[in-house]
């Protein structure tokens, strides 16, 4: 991974607003899907697709490429539309979202797009496949493997005890090819994950399963891309990033507010958010800035 | 074969040796346990193949949904377990993860059957063609002995599809050879009476209990065709239909419950296509129990006088 410069956080800031306005348009003309969690993972999307992640938009299937698996396969908006910035496929296509024979199904499913490793919703077995992933890949090249895989899993997802028994077997393994994600944001359906479920300590839990833990902000570039150099060195465990996100990030009306985990906005509420981020909060005047 | 001293080895024995020769043939194919590496026949491959083989812990889902990642990155995966549990616990990860995903994960169910005998009910998967079967893609095998369970590993090894293999625990009777030919989907006619009055279908290890029948019912005048299905998906409608068209009457046999499994699927079939009178024998929905399994197989209705009375019944039916 090449070393980030000014220009580099300035180009994936960008590409997150841009990312941030897509969903907020994919959502509206879809009437129905997940707002919160894409929101506050287009940063991470926007700094993996954009710096970290070795791919080819040209040649998804490209077999030297590291792989990227959304096991909380609800907030797939932020990845289609980081996609599409990242030209896999035509913007135009992002309006598709959860339509008859669309490639943006619902939840994601490989063999409608390419591009989409694993088809994921049901929460948990992403991450168990990411496991696997990593474990053919160990048994093919070894420990010094550079082909990483990165599973993105949710806090409300660790729920599952699936996340528990996949962690177990990569830190028994030590998976060193494998780098997990968490998007800690508090929320989960029901409620705030504290009340619903409490899960800390989380860096606890994963330490002790054998786990090289790094906690950072999610809406911070830099951060978040030493994070991922930092867990690319570790040669004897897998490691996970626990990234602390505001749910609904990018429209203060939507932020740190739960009932957006699953529904879309309203028009008037869509084009109030879309004006917010095409302005920056108020910061420009003008779209053409 | 029908003599008293037939040769008895459990259908898993026969999956351990085609692991090891799927293996030996194809350096993709791996191996993943859920804490059950002998039980279920896959310790000679660990052994010879450390490399190749995880061990889970007793982590079914996590089994199911790994080996699809391993799928994904090129490999062969066999799963291992006792049927309950995979495809019983896991069926989501089976459906969602392998299935929905198309990977071509072999997921080996072993001590299916009320014929475990006496760890009991908790133990006996009586339901697992019927989870099986429904989900699309998935391909379904019970084997009727061990070389046919063998036969059916190499094969799956081969195939781009999942694949479900039913095993068994007890030893029971060798009623193929290793030369008897095997092709995934493809019936097989075991036993054919001249004029044949009723068809008989099996799967598994009942098959033996339906030539024994079929043996006896000849000897009171009574002629029947008996089919060894393997294969429950998908089905080989051409074979069934033929011989069901020759008899007229069918009955269906398998030690798995009634509702969903193989006396379904032949239902499904032939009441589109050719609808006659038909008996099934199977678990008449009911949980499983302790027991010897030769007591179980009586006490619920899958003797060779059961199935003997089915074929009566089915014939009466056709008459009347």
């Amino acid at each position: 991974m090449k070393a980030l410069n000014d220009k580099d956080v300035e180009m994936i800031s960008k590409k997150a607003q841009d990312i941030r306005a897509s969903i907020i348009e994919m959502l509206l003309e879809a009437g129905s899907g997940h707002t919160a969690g894409p929101l506050g993972m287009a940063d991470i999307f926007a700094a993996m697709y954009f710096h970290v992640l070795k791919h080819n938009p040209k040649e998804p299937e490209w077999p030297e490429r590291d792989r990227l698996i959304l096991s909380n396969g609800h907030i797939c908006p932020v990845q289609y539309a980081t996609m599409a910035h990242a030209v896999y496929f035509p913007l135009d296509e992002l309006k598709t979202l959860r339509k008859l024979h669309t490639r943006l199904q619902g939840h994601p499913h490989r063999e409608y797009l390419p591009g989409i490793e694993v088809s994921s919703g049901p929460l948990g077995s992403g991450f168990s496949q990411a496991v696997g992933m990593a474990l053919a890949e160990r048994i093919d090249n070894g420990r010094t493997s550079q082909k990483y895989v990165y599973a993105l899993i949710s806090d409300g997802e660790s729920d599952c005890g699936i996340v528990w028994e996949a962690a177990m077997l990569a830190g028994k393994n030590r998976l060193q090819n494998l780098i997990g994600i968490m998007d800690r944001n508090g929320i989960q359906i029901d409620g705030f994950t504290w009340d619903v479920m409490p899960l800390e300590p989380l860096r606890d839990k994963f330490e002790s399963f054998n786990w090289h833990v790094i906690e950072v902000d999610g809406h911070n570039i830099e951060q978040f891309v030493a994070a991922a150099g930092e867990a690319q060195s570790v040669n004897d465990k897998p490691s996970m990033i626990i990234a602390h996100t505001i749910p609904g990030k990018g429209v203060p009306e939507f932020e740190r507010d739960y009932h957006w985990h699953g529904k879309p906005p309203s028009k008037e509420e869509g084009e109030h958010a879309l004006k917010h981020i095409r302005t920056l909060g108020g910061k420009i005047t003008s779209e053409c800035d | 074969m029908f003599d008293e001293d037939v040769e008895q080895v459990p259908l898993r024995n026969g999956f351990g040796e085609g692991l090891l020769e799927a293996a030996d043939e194809d350096e993709r194919v791996v191996g993943l346990c859920a804490d059950l590496t002998d039980s279920t026949r896959m310790k000679s491959f660990a052994d010879k193949y450390p490399n190749r083989f995880i061990q889970t812990g007793v982590a079914e889902q996590n089994l199911a949904s790994v080996a699809s990642g391993m799928a994904a990155m090129g490999k062969v995966p066999f799963i291992t377990s006792y049927a309950m549990f995979s495809p019983g616990r896991n069926w989501e990860q089976i459906r969602t993860t392998i299935c929905y995903n198309d990977r071509p994960v072999k997921i080996i169910g072993s001590h299916a059957g009320v014929s475990v005998g006496p760890d009991g009910g908790t133990h006996q998967a009586i339901e697992d063609i019927a989870i099986t079967r429904v989900i699309p893609r998935m391909v379904v095998i019970a084997p009727c002995d061990t070389h046919q369970a063998k036969k059916a590993t190499i094969a799956a090894a081969k195939t781009d599809t999942p694949v479900y293999i039913r095993l068994a625990r007890e030893k029971t009777p060798v009623m193929t050879t290793k030369d008897t030919p095997f092709e995934i989907g493809k019936a097989e006619v075991f036993w054919r009476g001249e004029r044949p009055q009723v068809t008989i279908i099996s799967c598994g290890a009942l098959t033996y209990n339906a030539l024994i029948a079929a043996k006896e019912l000849s000897g009171e005048g009574i002629s029947v065709t008996v089919i060894n299905i393997h294969t429950i998906k998908p089905l080989d409608e051409e074979t069934i239909l033929e011989l069901v068209k020759q008899t007229g009457a069918i009955v269906s046999v398998e030690e798995h419950q009634k509702k969903g499994g193989l006396g379904s699927a032949v239902a499904e079939l032939l009441i589109q296509k050719h609808p006659v009178p038909m008996e099934m024998v199977g678990v008449d929905d009911r949980f499983g129990q302790s027991g010897k399994p030769e007591e179980l197989i009586e006490e619920y209705g899958l003797g060779i006088s059961h199935i003997k009375d089915a074929v009566k019944k089915a014939l009466e039916r056709k008459i009347h």
